[in-house]
């Protein structure tokens, strides 16, 4: 058994839309000020009236990502998701496609989809817990 | 962009649809926000020419901690003000300072007027003036709606958008930012009326590394756990602005009836404890901010006979409860909610609207005006026919409504009654009866703005009347505020930004500033306010104080008028003193 993290959404309904998770994401793992290059993306749905959403990365099992991808950047992560090899990429944005949630955003400058770590670095900086980390074991195999 | 070393800004003529951008290294010493703009109004404007002349130009910038930094979230708008005929300036926040960095902009200069109604697309290099004659005369929520659907960059995107007050130039017109947040106060939305300019949208995809990640990722975390974890912004999370109604009404500070009372007999009704319990649903934050301040209430309204419902919400505030609750005689927040819903559809600044109606309101009473001018008899409290007298002040529904919406000032002198017309210099007021240094702070600020020096804040502090101290504290105070302006810097996280931490951030950032250099460009932004607004035509020793705020207690007593002019005098003397004269180029 291995233990394993696992970002997930918790309480949207209590988001300010501050966006301090996706600035945490940017900076920590993307060293960028941008917010847009982040795995965790905040929408609304039409205008701040409305609700907001939480585009992440839901931890497939067998993720349509790593089927679409032919290169072998994508591996089926250990718990779920995908892992990034990122020398192997080819740049093709076959995953971005295939995710049938658009949960992973596309890096312009570097041509590269934006891959979620599951690290729970966003959770960190969200005021109202909206996101969190769930740890789950896992067999290794 | 401050990390880039250059600051780069858009301008846009709408007259002949010609789009130019100029990166400025030479603006780098401005910082940005309040700074940039400043210096822009002073390149592009036209000070004596009339506000609303086509070439007058609309600034806005984003500050040099946009996006960078948490809290860093308000955007600047600088103009000629259509009300006041002087120096316009205003803030908002919700996306704008966002979308601005991923556009790729500190600052967008907008000149002359386009041949039909318009909105301006901006997605980072991509400049597009659409065509907005199906949304002239539309609300801003319905506007705001249209853009949304033609435009990219959901979530990375402002809505910048008038109400038809924009349109009909009425000068208490604000332009809505993002549904919940506005460029209030001093009539921008007249001035992008004039200009056939419906709205702003504001996107791209600018990315920028981090030059020294380590430091950075430090100073952000210190600063974030300053603004979060210590108690220096609590209050605004919490209850929110609204937390102050009890407190200043029980110091008599707390404008009501237009300004006839300074304490409100049914505050606890519209309370910020009784808006939170009864309708308080949400609470947002502007993008970067982890406080979240913006207090959404809802309420449900019957629109007809047959159980006919609607449920509605609006963000309330502090200043919106003062001027559309105890200064017209609210009694519940369900009618102060109502007024608040229908100036945030027409475009309407909500300071302004209240304080004006105030003074209509009185000078009906008081037989000034009749029902031939009101056309409904304004009574404090009625709110049906406040939401009427709404509506005619839009329409510009005849000549008195015609006059109000040219401003309380105007209005009085057609119609008399200057003596209680709550304004400064022009202006109407904000929320607070507090004593001198707040009527002072408001009447000398650069923007006549409770929020340029805080004078109310000064007044609950001191205990006896000093007036070389409030004069001195309203001059650093104001020096102090152009430079967290110019970075960008939310005012409710002064506390969290002293000048340490300024420096700290911008060494993270690869910029060192001693404090006196900071303090240096505070001072600098605040003289060429000053000589700006001069060239407008504006004499700080012309001013004239309405005698009803030498009638009603305020937290010190009543005030004294010869002890105000005495006040006004020495801030006129000192300001020489205090400003460095300002480098022309």
């Amino acid at each position: 058994m291995k233990k394993v993290k696992r970002l997930r959404v918790e309480n949207m309904t209590r988001c300010l839309g501050c966006y301090s998770c996706m600035m945490a994401c940017a900076r920590h793992i993307h060293k960028n000020f941008s917010p847009q290059k982040s795995a965790v993306q905040i929408r609304t749905k039409g205008g701040l009236q409305s609700k907001f959403v939480a585009n992440i990365c839901r931890s497939c099992k067998n993720p349509a990502c790593v089927e679409a991808c032919s290169s072998g950047a994508l591996l089926t992560r250990l718990g779920g998701g995908a892992t990034f090899k990122k020398d192997n990429c080819t740049s093709c944005g076959l995953c971005v496609a295939s995710c049938p949630v658009k949960a992973i955003s596309w890096d312009t400058e570097k041509a590269k989809p934006i891959i979620c770590l599951h690290c729970g670095l966003c959770t960190k900086y969200c005021p109202h817990q909206c996101l969190q980390i769930e740890e789950v074991e896992v067999y290794a195999n | 962009m401050l990390i880039k070393g250059l600051l780069r800004i858009l301008y846009v003529n709408l007259d002949n649809q010609e789009v130019t951008v100029q990166e400025r290294v030479d603006l780098m010493d401005y910082l940005g926000g309040a700074g940039i703009a400043t210096k822009l109004l002073e390149e592009e404007g036209e000070p004596t020419s009339d506000a609303l002349d086509p070439r007058q130009p609309a600034i806005f910038a984003m500050g040099a901690f946009s996006s960078i930094f948490p809290v860093a979230t308000k955007g600047v708008a600088m103009f000629k003000s259509p009300l006041t005929g002087e120096w316009g300036e205003s803030y908002a926040g919700g996306r704008f300072s966002l979308a601005m960095f991923v556009a790729g902009y500190d600052a967008i200069v907008i000149q002359g007027r386009a041949k039909h109604p318009s909105y301006l697309a901006i997605n980072g290099d991509e400049i597009n003036i659409r065509d907005a004659r199906p949304m002239w005369g539309l609300s801003v929520e319905e506007a705001g709606g249209m853009m949304r659907e033609k435009e990219a960059g959901a979530g990375f995107r402002t809505t910048l958008r008038i109400g038809p007050a924009g349109e009909n130039l009425v000068k208490l017109a604000n332009v809505n930012v993002d549904t919940y947040r506005h460029f209030g106060r001093l009539g921008l939305g007249a001035v992008l009326g004039s200009k056939n300019l419906k709205g702003i949208t504001i996107t791209g995809s600018g990315h920028y590394p981090i030059p020294d990640s380590p430091k950075y990722n430090k100073a952000y975390h210190e600063i974030y756990q300053k603004a979060t974890a210590t108690n220096a912004m609590e209050k605004y999370h919490d209850l929110g602005t609204a937390v102050n109604i009890q407190p200043l009404n029980a110091m008599n500070a707390f404008p009501t009836h237009n300004l006839q009372e300074s304490s409100f007999g049914q505050v606890e009704a519209i309370s910020g404890e009784a808006f939170a319990e009864k309708h308080l649903t949400r609470k947002l934050a502007c993008t970067g901010c982890p406080v979240g301040c913006i207090h959404v209430g809802t309420w449900r309204k019957e629109f007809g006979k047959g159980h006919e419902y609607e449920l509605l919400n609006a963000a309330y505030d502090y200043e919106l409860i003062f001027a559309l609750g105890s200064y017209l005689g609210m009694d519940n927040p369900e009618k102060v909610l109502s007024l608040i819903e229908k100036v945030e559809s027409q475009g309407l600044d909500a300071i302004s609207t209240g304080v004006a109606l105030g003074w209509a309101t009185e000078a009906f009473q008081k037989g000034l005006v009749t029902l031939e001018e009101t056309l409904v008899p304004l009574t404090f409290g009625d709110v049906e026919n406040y939401l009427q007298a709404m509506d005619y002040l839009v329409k510009r529904q005849n000549e008195f409504y015609q006059l109000l919406g040219e401003g309380t000032w105007k209005a009085a002198e057609k119609y008399g009654g200057h003596d209680f017309a709550a304004l400064m210099n022009k202006l109407e007021m904000a929320g607070y009866h507090t004593g001198y240094a707040s009527i002072l702070g408001q009447t000398v600020g650069a923007r006549h703005s409770h929020l340029d020096n805080a004078g109310y804040s000064l007044d609950q502090s001191m205990k006896e009347i000093d007036k070389e101290k409030i004069v001195d504290f309203l001059l650093k105070e104001e020096a102090e505020r152009c430079l967290i302006n110019a970075l960008g810097l939310c005012l409710f996280a002064r506390k969290v930004y002293d000048l340490p931490t300024i420096q700290m951030a911008l060494a993270s950032l690869g910029i060192e500033k001693t404090e006196e250099e900071l303090i240096k460009i505070g001072k600098e932004i605040f003289a060429l306010k000053m000589k700006i607004k001069e060239e407008m035509g504006f004499d700080l020793s012309k001013t004239r104080f309405p005698k009803r705020f030498f009638e009603t207690p305020t937290l010190h007593g009543v005030l004294k008028e010869e002890v105000m002019q005495e006040l006004l005098e020495l801030y006129i003397q000192k300001l020489k003193e205090f400003v460095p004269t300002p480098v022309s180029v």
